[in-house]
C-alpha cells in the first residue's frame, strides 16, 4: 500500500559541482537520483540504502534509489532529492498565475 | 580586456576574477593558468572551483543545425528565419551570461514581436510580483558585512547553494559595527527541514511544510501586539506560540536585521503571497528598527537579467511584446505556463535548461516545436535545439558585467580564450540578420 509523502527538491553541494562537471557526468546524474528519507520512515517501510522505490505524484511516477538521510536532518514524512530531471517530471504544470510550477511541497507516494 | 593567450606556456594569474556561478558574483578570486586551463582558483568555494576547473572549452562544433555540425553564419541565419517565421515566439533563460547579451536578446524579443522570460520566473519571480505589490526594504550586502547582528535565513540553505555567503557577506565577516564578527551576530535559519546551513545557526525553527505563509503572517500579528491563540499557531505553523513571540521580540530589538529568503518561499504553496507576507513583515519591522530583507538569488545574473529586462519593458520577466509594446503577467507569458499550454511555436533560449528542470508537458511541448539553444556545455535543452551553438563561458572567456544579488554591478575578468563565439557575438549576427528579414517584409 503506497505511503503519502512531501517532496522537497532543493539544491545540493554536489549538484550543482555536478551542473559544472557537466549534466550528462556521473556526479550530476548520481546526485538528481538519489531520494532522502528520514532513517523511521525507511525502517517503518522495510527499506535498506539503495533500495529502489517507485515515486508517484499526481503529474508523473520515476524510479530510483532511496538512502536515510542523517538523524535529524529529514523530519518523518518528508522527502528530499537534489533538483533535476526526476524532481522536474513529478511536478505539476499548473503555476497558479505565478510563473513558478509547485516545485516543492509536492505530494507524493511510495 | 587582458585576455591570455591560449597557448601561452607562461602561468598566469588573473586576480580579482569575478566567479559567476552563483548570485554571490564572488570578485576576490585568484585564477591561476596554465596553457588552455585554469587549474587553481584561490578563495573559491566548492561550487566556484568547480566553475572555474571545468570549463575547459567544449570540445564541440560551433553550431550545430539538426545536430549536425554547420557554420555559424549558416546558424545565425537559420536561426533568424526561425524567429522571425514563428507567429508567437518565445526567448528565455538569459540567467548566465552578461548583461550585455541580455540587453540584445531583449532587442531580438523586440524586434519578432516575442514572449520574453528568464529563469526568474522558475525562481524569485513571484518576489518580483511580491515586491511590485508591497515594496521592499533593501540594502546591500556591504550594509549587510558592516551593520546586519540579527541575519535569518528563511527557506534558503547558503551552505550548499551560496558556499560563501557566510564568510564573505553574512555571517563571519567583521564588520563596521560589528568588530567581533560572528560573535556580534545572531543567526537563525528556518526551514521545513534541517538543513547544513542549520548548523551555522544559532537556532533552527522548522516550519510545517507548505505552512510558510501562516508563519510569517503569524509574526506580522505578533509584531503589531496582536494577541494569538496558543493551539491556533501551534496547529498552523508546527511551532508552540512561544517560539515565535521569542523571534518577533529578538526581530524588534535588533539594531540591524535582515532575512535573506529562498526557493522554500517562492517554489512551495503561496509563492508570491509567501514572499509578499515576508516583505511586509520586514516593512512592518521597520516602525520599531532597522530591517531589510534579501532574496538569495541563485543564478550568476539572474539579477542582471531582471534588470536589464525591467530597463527595457518596464517589466522583470513575463513580458510579452506583440502588440509592439510590452505587457506583463506572470502565468500567462511566463515560459512554463507558454510552453505547457502549447502555445510558443518556436524559442530561442540562451544559457538555461527548461529540458532539464521545466513540467513534463512543458518539455514536451518545446521537444515539439523549433528552438534555438545558446549554452556553453551540452544539456538536454542543446542536444533537442534546432540550432545549437556552443558559445564561450562568460566570465571565464567573455569579459561583460553581471548583478550580484543586491543589484550591485560587477565587472567580469575573463582567463581564457575560447574557440567558441560568444553569446553577444551569435546574438548580434542574430538581430541583425531579423532586423534585414524585417525591412524585407
Amino acid at each position: 500500500m503506497p505511503e503519502l509523502f512531501i517532496l522537497i527538491p532543493g539544491r545540493t553541494l554536489r549538484q550543482g559541482r555536478g551542473i559544472s562537471e557537466g549534466k550528462f557526468g556521473q556526479m550530476y546524474q548520481d546526485e538528481i537520483h538519489a531520494l532522502c528519507m528520514a532513517p523511521e520512515d525507511m525502517q517503518r517501510l522495510g527499506l535498506a540504502n539503495n533500495d529502489r522505490v517507485r515515486i508517484i505524484s499526481p503529474s508523473g511516477q520515476v524510479e530510483t534509489t532511496v538512502a536515510a538521510a542523517k538523524p535529524g536532518e529529514l523530519p518523518s514524512g518528508l522527502l528530499f532529492i537534489a533538483y533535476g530531471d526526476l524532481s522536474s517530471q513529478l511536478m505539476g504544470q499548473d503555476t497558479h498565475g505565478s510563473g513558478m510550477p509547485t516545485s516543492k511541497g509536492i505530494d507524493v507516494r511510495i | 580586456m587582458n585576455v591570455p593567450e591560449s597557448d601561452s606556456p607562461t602561468p598566469t594569474i588573473i586576480r580579482d576574477a569575478t566567479c559567476t556561478f552563483c548570485g554571490c558574483v564572488c570578485d576576490d578570486i585568484d585564477i591561476h593558468v596554465e596553457g588552455n586551463r585554469i587549474v587553481k582558483a584561490k578563495r573559491a568555494c566548492a561550487l566556484g572551483t568547480a566553475w572555474f576547473l571545468n570549463h575547459a572549452a567544449d570540445d564541440r562544433p560551433s553550431c550545430l543545425i539538426d545536430q549536425k555540425p554547420a557554420s555559424v553564419e549558416d546558424g545565425i541565419r537559420r536561426a533568424a528565419e526561425l524567429l522571425t517565421d514563428a507567429r508567437y515566439p518565445l526567448i528565455y533563460g538569459l540567467s548566465d551570461t552578461t548583461s550585455e547579451s541580455q540587453r540584445v536578446a531583449v532587442a531580438i524579443a523586440d524586434w519578432i514581436g516575442s514572449n520574453l522570460d528568464s529563469t526568474s520566473s522558475v525562481c524569485h519571480g513571484p518576489s518580483g510580483m511580491a515586491l511590485q505589490g508591497v515594496g521592499e526594504v533593501t540594502c546591500s550586502l556591504g550594509e549587510v558585512r558592516n551593520r546586519g547582528d540579527l541575519i535569518i535565513f528563511w527557506g534558503a540553505n547558503p551552505a550548499e547553494s551560496h558556499p560563501r555567503h557566510f564568510t564573505r557577506y553574512s555571517l563571519m565577516p567583521k564588520g563596521m559595527f560589528l568588530p567581533n564578527g560572528r560573535k556580534d551576530r545572531t543567526c537563525i535559519v528556518l526551514d521545513v527541514r534541517k538543513t547544513k546551513s542549520a548548523k551555522a545557526a544559532d537556532q533552527f525553527i522548522a516550519v510545517k511544510p507548505r505552512c510558510d505563509f501562516e508563519a510569517l503572517w503569524t509574526l506580522r500579528a505578533l509584531v503589531a501586539g496582536i494577541q494569538l491563540d496558543p493551539e491556533d499557531v501551534l496547529q498552523q505553523t508546527g511551532q508552540p506560540l512561544k517560539i515565535w513571540q521569542d523571534l518577533a521580540a529578538q526581530m524588534k530589538q535588533a539594531k540591524f536585521g535582515v532575512i535573506f529568503f529562498g526557493m522554500g518561499l517562492t517554489m512551495t504553496r503561496g509563492k508570491h503571497a509567501n514572499t509578499e507576507a515576508l516583505l511586509a513583515l520586514t516593512r512592518d519591522l521597520n516602525q520599531f528598527t532597522r530591517f531589510a530583507c534579501k532574496p538569495n538569488r541563485g543564478h550568476g545574473n539572474v539579477t542582471g537579467a531582471d534588470n536589464v529586462v525591467t530597463w527595457r519593458t518596464g517589466y522583470p520577466f513575463g513580458v510579452n511584446l506583440c502588440r509592439g509594446y510590452p505587457r506583463f503577467n506572470p502565468g500567462e507569458y511566463t515560459a512554463s505556463d507558454l510552453l505547457a499550454r502549447r502555445e510558443a511555436d518556436a524559442a530561442m533560449i540562451l544559457a538555461s535548461d527548461p529540458m532539464a528542470n521545466f513540467s513534463e508537458s512543458a518539455r514536451e511541448h518545446l521537444r515539439s516545436i523549433p528552438y534555438v539553444a545558446l549554452d556553453p556545455k551540452e544539456t538536454p535543452t542543446t542536444r533537442g535545439a534546432a540550432v545549437a551553438f556552443t558559445v564561450a563561458t562568460y566570465g571565464i572567456n567573455v569579459p561583460g558585467t553581471v548583478y550580484r544579488m543586491d543589484d550591485i554591478p560587477i565587472p567580469l575578468r575573463p582567463a581564457l580564450t575560447s574557440p567558441h563565439p560568444s553569446d553577444f557575438d551569435i546574438l548580434s549576427g542574430i538581430e541583425q540578420h531579423v532586423r534585414q528579414i524585417i525591412a524585407n517584409q
